[in-house]
């Protein structure tokens, strides 16, 4: 069970390499955003299980307060593409 | 029973980020990476942190841990849809223009 745990978070961290491809290439702005928004629930879904891992239950915390920094950065950018 | 539930939702789970990711990568406009990237937010996340649930059993964590599900499946579709909205408001579809 542990085992399965620790590959989930090795596929999950190569995913995020190949979303970072598209972040890094993307042709328009809204390209990237898009990567970077799957990027950030990727890395929320990896701060918990490696809170399991660790046996360290705060890590819980700091997922939730990344979910609603990602969730506002992507608000504000998002105005930022309409209005230039 | 444990491990096998848990075994199904996370690989599952796997699936959907993997298949997101291959769209992100291969789709040729903005609206259909949109599309998949909607589909990893969603499906993914949620099969993936319901797992993390059944692994961990019963206690205050996995209250959080539903929390943060619920927050993710108000919150990132939005998001998405907003990017995807102010794009268009922009610059109007690819191959029609600006409807």
């Amino acid at each position: 069970m542990i085992s399965l745990l620790k590959f989930s978070l090795i596929f999950l961290s190569v995913t995020i390499f190949l979303c970072m491809y598209r972040a890094i290439k993307g042709p328009s702005i809204a390209d990237r955003i898009i990567a970077i928004n799957v990027v950030n629930t990727k890395v929320i879904t990896i701060i918990i299980g490696v809170s399991f891992i660790f046996h360290e239950t705060y890590f819980i915390d700091v997922a939730l307060v990344y979910a609603l920094i990602s969730f506002t950065a992507s608000v504000l950018i998002s105005k930022v593409i309409k209005e230039s | 029973m444990k491990v096998v539930l848990f075994s199904i939702f996370l690989i599952s789970g796997l699936f959907f980020f993997a298949v997101g990711t291959l769209g992100i990568l291969r789709f040729p406009d903005l609206y259909t990476r949109a599309h998949s990237s909607a589909k990893c937010d969603t499906l993914g996340a949620f099969l993936t942190l319901i797992s993390f649930c059944i692994y961990n059993g019963f206690n205050p964590v996995t209250f959080k841990i539903i929390l943060i599900i619920i927050f993710i499946f108000i919150t990132t579709p939005t998001a998405t849809h907003i990017i995807a909205r102010g794009n268009y408001e922009k610059e109007g579809d690819s191959k029609n223009g600006k409807l």
